[in-house]
């Protein structure tokens, strides 16, 4: 019955239809379901839904025994402290170091006036890599913002490094500063890209104007949001030492592989002489992702000192040279016909960048295709502002954007006395009706179905104010969460032993997020074996190049090179077999050639017949049989829009005399292709969730309004939530099978929990004071009635 | 942070005379605050003469009320017995304060003394006269929401962030102190001071005088009270305003009331007059919003923190109306 069931079961899987299956299954019993589960698809099982393991680093990082960059050393290691200007615009007219070098154990202070000219130095400027950014690494007098890195102060021990810095005097020629937003709304400017150049700065579609003349209702609203900071709870971090010209950084980076590169142009010489390891992130959020000025500073001061040189951020110095998200403004126009449909949108983003690099938050990019609209215009400006450049900060544009698009759309719910849900659901978007493309999958039906169920939606009631709890008035409110399937180039390599253990090897980086664990399971699922036979050498530039951890990517990118490169390997043991005259499976088709589990190979047809792949490769010269496969993405993308879909479910009590929000329930439910690993992939959207909590409520970088001084560059005043700030929480995953999206079959989740959780919140505020807050974050002072 | 060096004292007498009349030595405690102050260059002590090997953390009944060495732990405090029993608006008021971990090292004197959070005061690079008199003050036309809106000066809008001292001004309590001349009882309503011309005393302490104890004087008449802290986020947020209130009612007339604000000024702000105002009136709304309205007569907002006027009423309200 087994063998029965298992064709019956993988002819149906072949066709790949999660109904289909499911209409077999209801014919079979339960046991049987148990049996054929890891043959569900094609013919290597790919789970939906993956094994929730622990971290393969897990027992590491809980007893403290995992080295992060900050805590790597060398002999004869010197601390560098940097020094940070204290205007915003201007000239340094002099730097005094002479106390400063009085201090016992002070080496040196590097600044412009000494520190090694860069060969490179035509490459630093922005390129079309978003990562790639302008630097200030000590080769001009010029101060660009308020907390610039000016000068390095190196000495044997940090206290010494640290006082040393506090003494150094730096005097300034200041030049008029320029604000940034809300206030230095002057001299806009369109940007010349998008972070992700398929993106087009402006759009139109249809004919607006005619849209909103043919509408019944409209409404015009104006967001604003303000900029944040990433502020990774490690702080940026790194150890360079040189070998002659070979230059080692243990570096806290999102990627490896870029910041190998960049360093290296800058530096004007081969990437083949860097070599960036990470062992252990602490997080990131998007400054990692970039190459900022101190991964320069730290190997410059090595170069000058002769000596290895470690240099880990101050919290403060998080607030400026390490990227922030843009502050914007965004005005929204929507407009519906009598039948609650979509006849004109209109998304218009302003937000900005420094006065000296280019970085422009895609703020606008989401309404393009988030619902079917047949007119629609969308446009994106910045203004310039005496401030560290902006960088991709978690769903960079998307988190922004569509807070303002989804609080947008619930006052338009709300206009037309429309259940937000169901004014969703009218103007769902069957095709992306931005690229004009089917989607390679889109299961944000089922998600709004499920989370709605779960949530207990139907029992909101339509009125907002009509729930109470004591002192808090109660609410509802829901939104769509979105995040477009990123994918990069990476190269893996895949290593099967005689023994039966697998070894992969890539560069990758593990954010925290997981992925030197997710990787062991996509490889062991491609063999049959479990992820404790797969050992991943990663975390090291030695090895073949990744793609970054951001933008949602890494897993889609990384994670599909794996499964090909192991995809290959298996291949070449299904050849091995075939041709193998003392193989079972001699001359056996090799598509009738397939493996099960515990790495056993077996003809699909007869699976009696068959062989593990350790008797194979020993009987065949006892070696290891390997692939290295560079992976990226081909044609799908010009054929298919390829997103990760999702609902969030938001209550909240409000008590207005106090000001007081609390976030009672969250809920998400989320369709993102394949889930690699059920644990670390929901942990993935819930810290999403909690981002958004903070940026809804809590986060603002606060400039002081003469010279755009961060005035609140801790975390006891630039708020995050605690503990206590996160009551009942939770995400789940729909089942969502896409053979199009890439070899992985995955979609990003490190971004999608935060995207409409924001306006998710904002709705339910509405929902339970009438009120709509159109300004984040939603404090205190703007909720007291 | 500068170098130090590093004294250990073993009895109040030595401490006083390790720290001697050097002005660029300090005490140092839990280190909580200090330490921070040191990390960041607003404090630059040549010399920390250790305290916490005193034997001041005992929490003892009196016949007078309780005292507190200053000492002993603010967890330690908020889980007394005979404090949660007699006074757990201390309790309540150090529970809504910073975080476990910063409790477990957080003494009675070292909250007493507690600096401000102005953000001006903390980076060096900005004006501020409580950090270097007559250097000007970066709060007044920069960004003030956390600032004071009562009792402030022209050189000087910040306000003391302890929840802790809220509650004590509403206990009565007394600050016992030695110094090289002796020991001195300050009314806690004394300690603390208004910025007027020199913001950068906190407080009426002498610069070699060591807090030794904090007495709380039992009330004649019981009653119930209440610590509401309103904040940016759920827990570990300094109060944006802040009511530390006790009341007796007896036939729905207040008989005794004590009312006292955080956030909102350089001490914590009681008017003993508002007070003796409420007694004998009813125990209402009306009662409670006019007393809110008298406490906070003559608030001068600054152009971020305008919305702590009305939010300090609707505090006072509140928390009078939970303990009526």
């Amino acid at each position: 019955m087994w063998v029965a069931s298992r064709e019956l079961a993988t002819r149906w899987c072949v066709a790949n239809s999660r109904q289909a299956l499911s209409l077999v299954l209801d014919k079979i019993s339960t046991l049987v379901w148990c049996l054929i589960q890891p043959m569900t698809f094609k013919n290597m099982a790919k789970k939906l839904l993956g094994d929730p393991i622990n971290r393969v680093d897990g027992a590491l990082k809980a007893t403290g025994r995992a080295r992060y960059s900050a805590d790597i050393k060398r002999p004869g290691m010197l601390h560098g402290v940097l020094v940070m200007s204290t205007i915003a615009n201007g000239k340094i007219t002099a730097i005094d170091t002479a106390d400063a070098l009085k201090v016992p154990g002070v080496v040196n202070v590097m600044s412009h006036q000494n520190a090694p000219k860069l060969a490179g130095m035509d490459k630093n400027k922005p390129s079309e890599i978003a990562t790639d950014r302008v630097l200030h690494v000590f080769q001009d007098d010029l101060v660009h913002y308020n907390n610039q890195p000016i000068a390095m102060v190196l000495a044997e021990t940090l206290e010494q490094a640290t006082e040393g810095a506090s003494l150094v005097r730096v005097t300034y020629q200041t030049q008029p500063v320029k604000l940034p937003l809300p206030a230095g709304k002057a001299d806009m400017s369109t940007p010349k890209q998008m972070p992700r150049v398929d993106d087009q700065v402006d759009t139109k579609r249809g004919d607006l104007a005619a849209g909103l003349a043919a509408a019944i209702n409209r409404m015009e609203e104006t967001y604003t949001t303000p900029t944040m900071n990433h502020n990774a709870l490690e702080p940026h971090a790194l150890l360079a030492y040189w070998e002659g010209d070979k230059l080692t950084m243990y570096n806290a980076t999102q990627g490896i592989s870029g910041c190998q590169k960049r360093v290296a142009e800058i530096f004007g010489m081969p990437k083949e002489n860097v070599r960036v390891i990470t062992q252990f992130l602490g997080g990131g959020f998007g400054s990692k992702g970039t190459t900022f000025s101190h991964v320069m500073l730290a190997p410059m001061a090595a170069k000058l000192t002769g000596k290895p040189v470690r240099l880990v951020l101050k919290r403060e110095q998080m607030f400026g040279m390490v990227g922030n998200r843009s502050a914007t403004v965004q005005r929204l126009n929507l407009a519906t016909g009598k039948d609650g449909k979509l006849l004109a949108t209109a998304h218009h983003s302003i937000t900005q960048t420094s006065d000296f690099d280019e970085f422009a938050e895609p703020a606008g990019t989401i309404t393009r295709m988030l619902y079917a609209c047949p007119n629609l215009d969308t446009t994106h400006k910045f203004i310039r502002a005496n401030i560290g450049t902006p960088a991709p900060m978690r769903a960079p544009g998307e988190a922004p954007g569509v807070f303002a698009l989804e609080s947008a759309i619930d006052e338009m719910a709300a206009q037309l006395r429309m259940d937000p849900l169901a004014f969703r659901l009218a103007n769902y978007a069957e095709t992306d009706p931005n690229k004009d493309k089917p989607f390679s999958s889109k299961s944000l039906r089922e998600c709004y179905r499920q989370g709605a169920e779960r949530f207990g939606w139907s029992k909101r009631p339509a009125q907002p104010r009509s729930l109470k709890n004591g002192n808090y008035l109660r609410g509802m409110g829901m939104a769509t969460t979105v995040y477009p399937m990123n994918r990069g180039e990476s190269t893996a390599l895949v290593r099967l032993k005689p023994d039966g253990t697998v070894q992969v090897e890539t560069a990758t980086q593990d954010l925290g997020t997981g992925t030197f664990t997710i990787m062991t399971q996509i490889a062991a699922e491609v063999f049959g074996l479990s992820p404790d036979q797969v050992t991943l050498s990663a975390g090291d530039s030695i090895y073949p190049t990744s793609s970054v951890s951001g933008g949602s990517r890494n897993t889609a990118s990384t994670g599909s090179a794996v499964t090909q490169a192991a995809q290959e390997v298996l291949k070449k043991a299904r050849q091995m077999a075939l041709k193998d005259p003392k193989s079972p499976l001699f001359n056996v088709a090799e598509a009738e050639i397939v493996v099960q589990k515990g790495g056993q190979l077996q003809q699909k047809s007869n699976p009696k017949v068959g062989e593990a792949l350790t008797s194979l490769l020993k009987r065949n010269g006892n070696k290891p049989l390997e692939a290295t496969v560079q992976s990226k993405q081909g044609d799908e993308k010009g054929k298919y829009s390829m997103n990760a879909f999702g609902a969030v479910f938001a209550e909240v009590e409000v008590d207005e005399l106090l000001g007081e929000v609390r976030v009672t329930r969250l809920l998400g439910s989320f369709a993102a292709g394949r889930i690699v690993n059920l644990k670390t992939a929901r942990s993935q959207v819930l810290g999403g969730m909690v981002w958004a909590v903070s940026m809804a409520l809590h986060e603002k970088t606060v400039f002081d309004p003469r010279n755009n001084r961060v005035m609140n560059a801790n975390l006891a005043e630039y708020h995050v939530p605690v503990n206590a700030d996160i009551q009942e929480i939770d995400g789940f995953f729909i089942e969502e099978a896409d053979d199009i999206v890439n070899p992985a079959g995955v979609k990003g989740i490190g971004e999608i929990g935060v995207v409409g959780t924001v306006s998710a919140i904002a709705n339910a505020i509405y929902h339970a004071t009438g009120r709509r807050f159109r300004d984040l974050p939603i404090t205190v002072d703007k909720v007291l009635a | 942070m500068k170098l130090f060096s590093y004294a250990q004292a073993t009895k109040p007498a030595d401490a006083v005379q390790l720290l001697g009349a050097q002005t660029q030595s300090k005490f140092i405690a839990g280190g909580t605050n200090l330490v921070d102050l040191m990390k960041y260059d607003v404090e630059s002590p040549d010399r920390l003469v250790d305290i916490s090997q005193l034997a001041l953390t005992q929490i003892d009944a009196t016949d007078k009320g309780l005292r507190i060495g200053a000492l002993a732990r603010n967890s330690d405090v908020a889980a007394n017995a005979l404090v949660m029993k007699q006074f757990p608006l201390l309790s309540e008021a150090l529970l809504a304060g910073a975080s476990p971990q910063l409790r477990n090292m957080a003494t009675m004197g070292g909250n007493l003394l507690q600096r401000t959070r102005c953000h001006y005061f903390y980076d060096v690079s900005q004006p501020c006269n409580k950090r270097a008199a007559g250097s000007g003050c970066g709060a007044i036309g920069g960004y003030n929401r956390i600032h004071a809106i009562l009792g402030s000066s022209p050189s000087c809008i910040a306000t003391n962030p302890s929840d802790m001292n809220v509650a004590l001004a509403a206990l009565d309590a007394v600050v016992q102190v030695t110094g090289p001349n002796g020991s001195r009882s300050i009314p806690i309503l004394d300690f603390h001071r208004l910025p007027g011309n020199t913001p950068q005393r906190d407080t009426v302490l002498e610069a070699n005088e060591l807090i030794t104890a904090v007495d709380l004087p039992t009330t004649a008449i019981g009653g119930k009270s209440h610590y509401l802290k309103v904040r940016d986020r759920a827990s570990y947020a300094f109060a944006l305003v802040s009511v530390a209130a006790r009341l007796a009612v007896e036939n729905g007339v207040v008989r005794d009331v004590r009312i006292a604000l955080g956030g909102v000024a350089h001490k914590p702000w009681r008017l003993p007059d508002v007070e003796k105002n409420m007694v004998g009136k009813p125990a209402t709304e009306t009662t409670f919003r006019s007393a809110a309205k008298a406490l906070l007569a003559g608030a001068q907002p600054h152009e971020h923190n305008a919305f702590k006027i009305q939010l300090a009423e609707n505090a006072i309200v509140r928390a009078l109306q939970t303990v009526s």
